[in-house]
């Protein structure tokens, strides 16, 4: 089942015209004109211009008539299909192996097998409009089984991203307007003359007498959206990515079998590596099946890698996940995305024990997706929750520790719990205290420890005050508690307290 | 129990008997804790590496697993290297471990998304090599998983430390039933030492050796961890104040 993500810029043209000329003024209405015959149009507005009430397919005279000052640039198809594969490229580099321009203004990927190296779907996508957004490039995604229906939500939507989960498909798109369908212009505003506003009353219909008025067109389209219909997504390749293939005689299909070509694919990989000097950070291994159906599964590593074992393993590791269906008939392993590597030398095992290099288990366990995997750094915050980061487990150790002066729970609640108790204000701990329906009397106690608000990165906690207490029942176990406010002036806190964690 | 090199034909015994059972020829070797009372109980004087060690807390201790995962962050600490710890709930305030000795440097974490992926991740984490030792907090541990998990130890010769910890106090019943474990200790928390002034002392725990293989179960009362992830013995002799019980030895 192929997990398909159409990626959706809605002003791609305009966006890439600004981020080429910075002269222009960010406010100013932005529109991109072409030419068909005569007649002037305008094919592409920005934000500003459709704020003023320009629209795709106006006249350009009227437009200028109607704004002042307004920004008109020449359309240039050629360059935006050129920034479009661009764009493409580099999404072939971090989030899939199964990547293509969906043009004008799309891409479209298939990340069956590679969404857990970003944290999974949801993540996914949100990183990657994020990662848009970052570069002055709004966009749209989503991620459902068929092209279609990825492509007809991306495009008529609010949100910036969504995730339509596998088998769902059909649900969510029968509200979708006719545009959604990928048809041409007149059969939508033939359908629209018959009556027929969404996709839903599309498909309900029977399709003879359709076919017979607007020929096979409108069935393909339903059949390719409720995925009835393989629709392969062609992969863009560029010349600099090292690839390596095998094609078969006769088709594969034996685990076994993939494995031994899988091994043999990985030396000869490295070997073309080393030639260059290179180390990969991802490798996808494509699989071309008899039914002329492309499957791609994606192994990332931590640090570049031209370890033939190593990359074997990753690779090996995830056989299962292969549906080799009436065959295979070509494997191909991809370099995709590379860095330098150099050799290095080792230490001898003479004197000093060689460290460790623990990335492979690093890979390995990260390539399966069920884990996630971190360290913990410390931050300089006296806010408990505040101080403590998770890291790449790659990241460099720096050696920096928490300072050791207060002791410190084993266990800290996800967020304080309220609790009850009996305490003597403003500075005493408290005798008694109920959590969770049990009430515990005090024996011994600590505190309070003060920790102040960052007031000097939230203004909300100007004058906000936590006191902590160490507090041990009559069985021994020990809390951290704490009050929210200094017990002497209101401002502070709500002098309400909370249980915060467990000692041991 | 004589355990180191008293009767030297039993000695010959047990070596002979290691040859014939394993075909990995690995010097046995041991973690001692560094208190004679507790080392002389172990068999080769303290944990074994290439093994599993299960730890599980008492009473409240076996929902949170607070004083057991403390008392296996001590553990790890006095290895050398890196440690791997498999959990699924991310609960672990880490600036306490580094207060017994782990530095944050040391340890990496893999968080499972379901509580079934914890061994998986663990079982790939021993069979690695490599590793000073590595850390697992579990719910359930069959005796299958168990015995799997103490073949990848034993082939690695990494040391495996399993913080058992159940979502309910009732499901602790679980913990009588028998895995492959080569120790299991159930680790309670006691009021802590008392001090001649208001305030909380360094925290005692009652360390329960319930299973030892080769060896008789044993009770002792420790006082926890120090900053290098050393526990002692709580006795009258050590520290001096009157007012402690004498370590019980029950088994």
């Amino acid at each position: 089942m192929p997990r398909v993500v159409s990626v959706f810029f809605p002003t791609l043209a305009t966006d890439r015209i600004r981020r080429a000329d910075p002269s222009i003024p960010a406010e100013s209405p932005l529109v991109v004109v072409a030419r068909s015959g005569s007649k002037r149009w305008l094919s592409a507005v920005d934000q500003n211009a459709a704020k003023v009430g320009l629209h795709v397919g106006m006249a350009g005279a009227k437009a200028q008539a109607l704004v002042h000052g307004l920004h008109m640039v020449d359309a240039d198809p050629a360059a935006d299909l050129a920034a479009l594969e661009r764009l493409t490229l580099w999404a072939l580099s971090q989030y899939s192996p199964v990547v293509a321009t969906d043009p004008p203004d799309g891409i479209v990927m298939d990340t069956e097998g590679a969404d857990h190296l970003q944290g999974g779907e949801e993540l996914m996508l949100s990183g990657l409009v994020n990662r848009f957004l970052a570069r002055g490039l709004p966009a749209r995604a989503v991620i459902a089984d068929t092209w279609g229906a990825a492509f007809g939500l991306a495009r008529s939507m609010r949100a910036e991203t969504k995730v339509i989960p596998t088998w769902k498909t059909a649900d969510a798109v029968v509200r979708l307007p006719l545009s959604a369908l990928r048809l041409s212009a007149e059969t939508i505003v033939g359908l629209r003359t018959l009556g027929f506003k969404t996709v839903g009353e599309l498909a309900a219909t029977p399709r003879a007498p359709l076919s017979l008025r607007f020929g096979p067109e409108i069935g393909r389209r339903l059949d390719q959206m409720f995925g009835r219909v393989a629709e392969p997504i062609d992969p863009i390749r560029c010349p600099e990515i090292i690839e390596v293939h095998r094609a078969f005689a006769e088709p594969i299909g034996a685990a076994e079998t993939i494995g031994k070509y899988i091994s043999r694919l990985v030396t000869k990989l490295c070997l073309e590596l080393q030639a260059k000097g290179l180390g990969v950070r991802r490798t996808d291994l494509i699989i071309h099946r008899v039914d002329n159906t492309i499957q791609a599964l994606r192994a990332g590593t931590a640090k570049p890698v031209r370890d033939v074992v190593w990359l074997t393993k990753l690779l090996h590791d995830r056989i299962e996940r292969i549906d080799p269906g009436f065959g295979i008939e070509k494997l191909s392993l991809a370099a995709t995305m590379v860095e330098p590597l150099k050799d290095r030398q080792m230490v001898s095992g003479l004197v000093e024990a060689a460290d460790v290099d623990v990335t492979s288990l690093i890979d390995v366990l990260g390539n399966r997706g069920t884990q996630r995997i971190y360290r913990l750094a410390p931050v300089a915050s006296d806010v408990p929750e505040r101080s403590v980061q998770r890291v790449s487990p790659v990241a460099e150790e720096d050696g920096q520790t928490w300072p050791m002066i207060w002791p410190r729970p084993v266990r800290l609640l996800d967020r304080p719990e309220l609790i009850e108790v009996i305490a003597l204000l403003p500075d005493h701990p408290p005798v008694s205290f109920t959590w969770r329906g049990k009430r515990r009397r005090v024996k011994r106690a600590d505190g309070p420890e003060r920790i102040f608000g960052e007031w000097w990165l939230r203004t909300s906690e100007w004058t906000a005050v936590r006191d902590y207490f160490t507090v041990e029942d009559e069985t021994g176990e020990r809390y951290w508690i704490y009050r929210s406010g200094d017990g002497v002036d209101a401002d502070t806190g709500s002098h309400r307290w909370f249980i915060h964690g467990t000692f041991a | 129990m004589a355990q180191n090199g008293a009767n030297p034909i039993i000695c010959d015994l047990r070596d002979r008997i290691q040859h014939l059972e394993g075909a990995v020829a690995r010097p046995k070797t041991v973690l001692p804790f560094g208190v004679s009372e507790i080392d002389e109980r172990l068999p080769g004087g303290g944990l074994a590496y290439g093994a599993i060690h299960e730890f599980a807390g008492g009473g409240a201790g076996s929902v949170d697993g607070a004083a057991a995962a403390l008392f296996v962050a001590g553990v790890a600490a006095r290895t050398k290297g890196k440690v791997v710890w498999c959990l699924a709930r991310p609960d672990l305030f880490a600036p306490a471990l580094a207060q017994v000795g782990l530095h944050p440097d040391r340890v990496i974490y893999v968080e499972a998304i379901r509580e079934e992926y914890v061994l998986e991740a663990f079982e790939e984490a021993l069979r690695f090599g490599g590793l000073a030792a590595v850390v697992a907090e579990l719910v359930r541990l069959p005796m299958v998983a168990s015995r799997r998990l103490q073949l990848a130890a034993e082939g690695s010769g990494t040391i495996g430390l399993v913080i058992r910890r159940w979502r309910r106090q009732t499901e602790a019943g679980d913990f009588g039933h028998p895995t492959a474990a080569a120790t299991r200790w159930r680790i309670s928390v006691l009021p802590s030492e008392p001090l001649r002034v208001p305030g909380i002392g360094r925290a005692r725990w009652l360390a329960e050796l319930i299973r030892v293989k080769a060896g008789e179960s044993a009770d002792f009362e420790v006082g926890a961890c120090d900053a290098q992830g050393r526990i002692s013995l709580f006795s009258d002799a050590g520290n001096g104040s009157d007012q402690t019980r004498r370590s019980v030895h029950t088994g």
